[in-house]
């Protein structure tokens, strides 16, 4: 490097210390018992690992106790009760409190440092979702010690889990404990998308964005589009529970099969929900171990845009056996065996990186655990295909051959990316590297002991030893099977017990930076940093920055890129345009706060309390959590009277942004579609009831619909209310004046919503309708109970801006306020009128 | 590694041999369906297998292979060639073989005509029902008959839960929905008995939900339906006649019926011919006058949360006479 190419770095000039001392101040960790209310994402991201570490070792001894009690048939180990609940609590961890927050945790911990970003957009947003993720989850996973844990499987098939086949709250826990894990899901979501298109360094295009964050913003979409199934499907679920809307009571026009239909159109994109990241990691770690950048970048980007495309296509192949017309079972079985094409395309990337390796490729332990995930993916993709054959699927469908396929895919696809991770990236966030001694035998015990557990488990199940069985007669041909498949296991936990050793003696977390860049890898967390993340913030002109950018790390700490101060005096990071990642504005951020803790405390026990039916403290609760929210959000839209700021380069910033290039208005376009997905999943399951029960529909068998002036009384209200709401943000005062109209437009505002709401539940009820009554009736008013969920939300918004307005903190500058509250209304009174013309017009067409 | 491999693959060989055994096991077929099945299990199996090896292989040369194979590996054509055209031929190549078996099961359904057998899935037994020409039926529990070499249709429904029927060894499962009823076909290529288990997850006793099925030469299929099809046999013995008493009076017959007597309950297994089944309580204890005793007193513990209440109010003369009983129902 020159000394002229020095010159034309964005801030060449030296810099003074002064710098980092107040970056220094400004990300200063929370010390001692107020470590809980720290946002920083190196503290939050380390916090949510070791959760989510912590949940796969409960869910894997239980997985011990499981084959434990299999070791031998007619054991008598565990008894029928408590081995179902068990195999319930180990699935149901696994899944959801371990395999998406893990992925999450990464994406938390390491998106920022890939990005250069100084954090999440959100900081506060992600240690809300980890605290209520922690409580929740460890209430959940507790059931299990007094026999209050759910037992109808990770699954829940209805009717098995209604209340007249399992009364007592077993499997609300089960319902909360998914309440959670879809919380922090969502909010992940959020952070990851608006993180990876708006926190990018300077230069750095999409083009030469990491792989990780490519599969990390691709599994944020797919949460966004498959977690709201299951959102709804466990709300009909807790309601038929509750209150006997009868959803999937096939007696009074529901069906059982609904609730598989919502299940696995989350539950298959779920398994590449967890798989993506994955493969982002081991994209990540195979070139730094060959020393060359990954062969094929744009195949695997294409191959990651598919695998989530795909994987929207295939939830039926989990319901083959249930008697759907070979028809369909053909289509749904060719798109679960083009799913493998994307996952081909990736193997053979990573296999000619390897094999272009300048030099050798370097055997450490975590490429070790990458190439023994290669073998074990193979195998468990290849027994994919041969499941996604219907009719070998009708043989080997939910027996131990299933059980040995899906461990293949999800230890081989995840754990043992996982556990390449922990190896490769602890370095960066601990003061001392992981044995590469110990690592190795990690490796070796958790390898072996994986195939000697799980591979003869196809053969017990070709042998024909159905899953979920607690105990299995002599004789039958499983004996010795099981045997080894419980020595395996064993020698697995063996494994997962030496690598908690290893991090006992090696792991000394510090968010201060880790011990440099000892793969000598060419991404940017290796760079340089502190608890501020890098010093300044680079300008990326490559895809490895650290291999092509010769000097970065040096220049990057030494101050000469872009930011290398506080000036707001404050956190804050550059928020960059989605595309190009062109410095657009000053993100200022929030810093520690007991406001999200409060929350996070106060919606758990929310939705504990309501768990045991104890009602009124959870109400109570509800509020506190509510309220805690509303002090936390208080100060998230600061004044934005400062002057642009300059971040080196040449370029001015200002320091405050509304409207569609704010990080605010693109995170509630997220948790809008996310809405909107939960939406459609509604009209799907009202449709899908129509057609396997059209005799409980109006006018035939249920009363007949109100007359049209109803809903076009509530369509005309959601119009008004509209109009005023577009009033209300025409009416914003200059900055510190007043405008005595706009409260009053506002209200008017949340009052036609709710009348309009108020209006549709109204009509059908005096027509004589009940919920209770059959499915179309339990359709109609959930339409409307969603409807209200989105008007309680804007009437909280609402108020929100008011208190803004009366405060002198709204005006027609300050305005993220009503903005959101404001997208968010328009969205609900489109959702209304349509479901209007859904409910209404829908049964006068059809009959 | 490579040793580790090879000794992996050994002891995978060995597995697959002696995989074919087992009174439940999918890969011994005793029917059409099953057989057909397991043809282009073995197709796909050889080719996963040969898809594997490949890539292993691809693996070492990635990895120690001589620098001209590491050169063409490292090409994005090769990328596109292993990871696009590769499967892409393998892909259609499976597929085509499962459409072409799942459209020839759907053919026969539709051939087989009307169902001549339903089975009800219940927590957690089987009730079979034949249907004679007549229009009568004929009840019966966890015991599955056929006669060889006839494609029959099964009509599949449940009571309350979702259950799967499922025969190993003469085809695949489907499942019992509330609601909805299904339809297998299933035809039995040689004489035999075979084992089959509920294969959806229902609750309590899932594990010990199984069956047998008796595939019968015709002839005796037949003869063995009319016997059925009879009302139940006369106690004979001073023993037998107190069992009888004993079962009636005890409230036996509010749950269970056994045609000819007053007992016409009918939410637990028809017993009228029950002496004459391979298993009791659904293939969960052997057929025998000790295995009736022992169910009678202590059934929660053999088979915990099955709907039957213990009945310990019998002495041991009691018992021996119930279960002297019940074995003679033959």
């Amino acid at each position: 490097m020159t000394a002229s190419d020095e010159k034309s770095l964005p801030n060449p000039a030296p810099r003074p210390q002064s710098e980092v001392d107040d970056l220094l101040r400004a990300w200063a960790t929370p010390k001692g018992f107020r470590i809980v209310t720290a946002v920083n994402n190196t503290v939050i991201g380390l916090i949510y690992i070791a959760a989510a570490l912590l949940f796969f070792l409960l869910a894997g001894a239980l997985g011990v106790l499981i084959r434990t009690q299999l070791a031998v048939p007619e054991n008598t180990f565990l008894n029928q009760d408590l081995y179902n609940q068990i195999f319930t609590v180990h699935g149901t961890t696994m899944m959801f409190l371990f395999a998406v927050p893990a992925m999450e945790a990464l994406g938390v911990m390491l998106l920022p440092q890939m990005l250069a970003a100084r954090d999440l957009p959100f900081p506060r947003l992600s240690a809300f979702a980890v605290w209520a993720y922690i409580i929740g989850g460890l209430v959940f996973f507790s059931t299990v010690f007094y026999g209050l844990a759910p037992r109808g499987g990770w699954f829940m098939y209805t009717p098995l889990t209604l209340k007249e086949f399992s009364p007592g709250d077993n499997a609300d826990f089960w319902l909360l404990g998914i309440g959670f894990i879809e919380i922090s899901a969502i909010a992940g979501a959020i952070e990851i998308v608006v993180g990876t298109l708006r926190t990018r360094p300077p230069g750095m295009s999409l083009a030469k964005m990491p792989i990780f964050a490519w599969a990390m913003l691709i599994f944020a979409a797919m949460i966004m589009l498959a977690f709201p199934a299951v959102i709804f499907g466990t709300m009909l679920l807790e309601i038929e529970r509750s209150f006997g809307w009868p959803f999937f009571t096939a007696a009074k026009g529901g069906d059982p099969l609904l609730w598989q239909h919502l299940f696995w159109f989350f539950g298959h994109p779920e398994v590449y929900i967890i798989f993506l990241p994955a493969a982002g990691l081991v994209s990540m770690i195979v070139p730094t171990m060959a020393g060359r950048p990954l062969v094929g970048y744009r195949p695997i980007v294409v191959a990651l845009i598919g695998t989530g495309f795909f994987s929207f296509g295939l939830w039926v192949h989990h319901m083959f056996t249930t008697g759907i017309p070979a028809l369909s079972l053909g289509f749904f079985s060719a798109a679960s065996m083009a799913v493998a094409i994307p996952s081909g395309i990736q193997m053979f990337a990573w296999i000619a990186t390897i094999a272009g390796s300048k030099g050798r490729f370097r055997i450490t332990t975590p490429s070790l655990f990458v190439l023994g995930f290669l073998f074990i993916f193979t195998i468990g993709g290849l027994t994919g295909v041969m499941v996604a054959l219907v009719p070998i699927d009708l043989q080997v469908h939910d027996t131990y051959f299933v059980v040995a396929h899906f461990h293949y895919v999800l230890i081989g696809g995840m754990v043992f990316p996982l556990f390449a991770t922990f190896y490769y990236w602890a370095p960066m966030a601990s003061r001392k590297q992981l044995s590469e001694k110990l690592g190795r035998w990690v490796f070796g015990l958790m390898f072996v002991g994986f195939n000697v557990a799980f591979f003869p488990m196809h053969l017990t199940g070709l042998r024909g030893m159905p899953r979920r069985v607690w105990t299995y007669p002599e004789g039958v041909g499983w004996d010795t099977l099981n045997m080894i498949s419980t020595a395996g296991a064993y020698m697995l936990a063996a494994g997962v017990l030496l690598f908690l050793l290893d991090l006992a003696l090696n792991f000394r977390p510090t968010s201060a930076g880790g011990e440099g860049n000892p793969w000598k890898a060419g991404s940017l967390e290796w760079l340089p940093s502190d608890i501020y993340s890098t010093r300044s913030i680079p300008l990326i002109t490559s895809r490895e920055p650290l291999w092509e950018q010769p000097g970065l790390e040096r220049q990057v700490e030494e101050g000469h890129h872009f930011l290398p101060n506080a000036p707001t005096g404050g956190r804050e990071t550059i928020v960059t345009s989605p595309i190009e990642a062109e410095p657009e504005y000053i993100l200022r951020m929030p810093g520690p706060s007991w406001t999200h803790v409060t929350a996070a405390v106060f919606t758990a026990g929310f939705f504990l309390l309501l768990t045991i039916k104890l009602v009124v403290p959870a109400i109570i609760c509800g509020v506190v959590a509510i309220a805690a929210c509303l002090a936390w959000t208080w100060s998230l839209d600061p004044s934005p009277g400062r002057k642009p700021v300059d971040i080196g380069g040449g370029i001015s910033l200002p320091t405050y942004m509304a409207g569609p290039r704010s990080h605010s208005w693109w995170a509630m376009v997220v948790l809008i579609i996310v809405i909107a997905s939960l939406y459609t999943a509604y009209v799907f399951s009202y449709l899908y009831l129509w057609v396997v029960s059209p005799e409980v529909w109006a006018p035939v068998g249920s009363p007949m619909l109100p007359a049209p002036s109803w809903p076009l009384g509530s369509a005309a209200l959601a119009v008004a209310g509209t109009a005023s709401m577009v009033a209300a943000t025409r009416l914003l005062p200059e900055p510190g004046g007043r405008n005595a109209a706009l409260p009053w437009a506002i209200a008017a505002a949340a009052i036609c919503l709710t009348s309009a709401i108020a209006l549709e539940i109204a009509g059908h009820w005096l027509t004589g309708l009940r919920p209770t009554e059959n499915a179309y009736s339990a359709m109609v008013f959930m339409g409307s109970a969603l409807n209200a969920q989105l008007g309680f939300a804007i009437v909280v918004l609402l108020g929100f801006a008011t208190a803004r307005y009366l405060t002198g903190k709204l005006n027609r500058e300050r305005r993220v306020s009503i903005e959101n509250g404001a997208i968010l209304y328009y969205y609900t009174a489109a959702q209304l009128v349509a479901g209007l013309i859904l409910v209404h017009g829908f049964p006068r067409v059809a009959v | 590694m490579k040793r580790v491999l090879e000794r992996c693959s050994g002891a995978a060989l060995l597995l697959v041999l002696s995989a074919c055994t087992g009174e439940q096991s999918a890969l011994v077929s005793r029917g059409r369906e099953a057989s057909e099945i397991g043809s282009l299990f073995w197709i796909a199996t050889a080719v996963s297998a040969a898809v594997t090896i490949l890539v292993i292989i691809a693996i070492m040369f990635a990895l120690w292979g001589p620098p001209t194979w590491k050169d063409l590996l490292s090409r994005e054509r090769a990328v596109l060639l292993g990871g696009i055209v590769l499967p892409v031929l393998v892909l259609t190549y499976l597929l085509v073989q499962g459409s072409t078996l799942l459209q020839a099961g759907v053919a026969r359904t539709q051939r087989s005509g009307e169902p001549s057998i339903t089975i009800v899935g219940k927590r957690w037994w089987w009730e079979v029902i034949y249907h004679l020409p007549n229009g009568e039926t004929v009840a019966s529990a966890n015991e599955l008959r056929l006669p060889v070499g006839r494609p029959i249709s099964v009509r599949l429904e449940t009571a309350d839960v979702i259950h799967s029927f499922w025969a190993p060894q003469l085809g695949g499962k489907l499942d019992m929905i509330p609601g909805r009823s299904n339809v297998i076909t299933l035809e039995a290529t040689e004489p035999g008995t075979s084992r089959g288990q509920c294969a959806e997850y229902c609750g309590g006793a899932h594990a010990l939900m199984a069956f047998y099925v008796v595939a019968l030469p015709p002839k005796d299929y037949r003869a063995w339906l009319s016997r059925e099809a009879a009302d139940a046999r006369t106690p004979q013995t001073e023993q037998e006649r107190l069992g009888e008493r004993l079962f009636m009076t005890s409230g036996c017959g509010a749950c269970h019926t056994v045609r000819g007597t007053e007992a016409r309950g009918v939410i637990a297994p028809d017993l009228t011919h029950v002496g004459s089944r391979r298993s009791l309580a659904a293939a969960t204890l052997p057929n025998d006058e000790e295995a009736f005793a022992r169910w009678i007193a202590e059934n929660q513990h053999i088979k915990p949360e099955n709907l039957m209440p213990e009945f310990d109010v019998f002495t041991p003369q009691q018992l021996e006479a119930l279960s002297a009983y019940l074995s003679s129902l033959k």
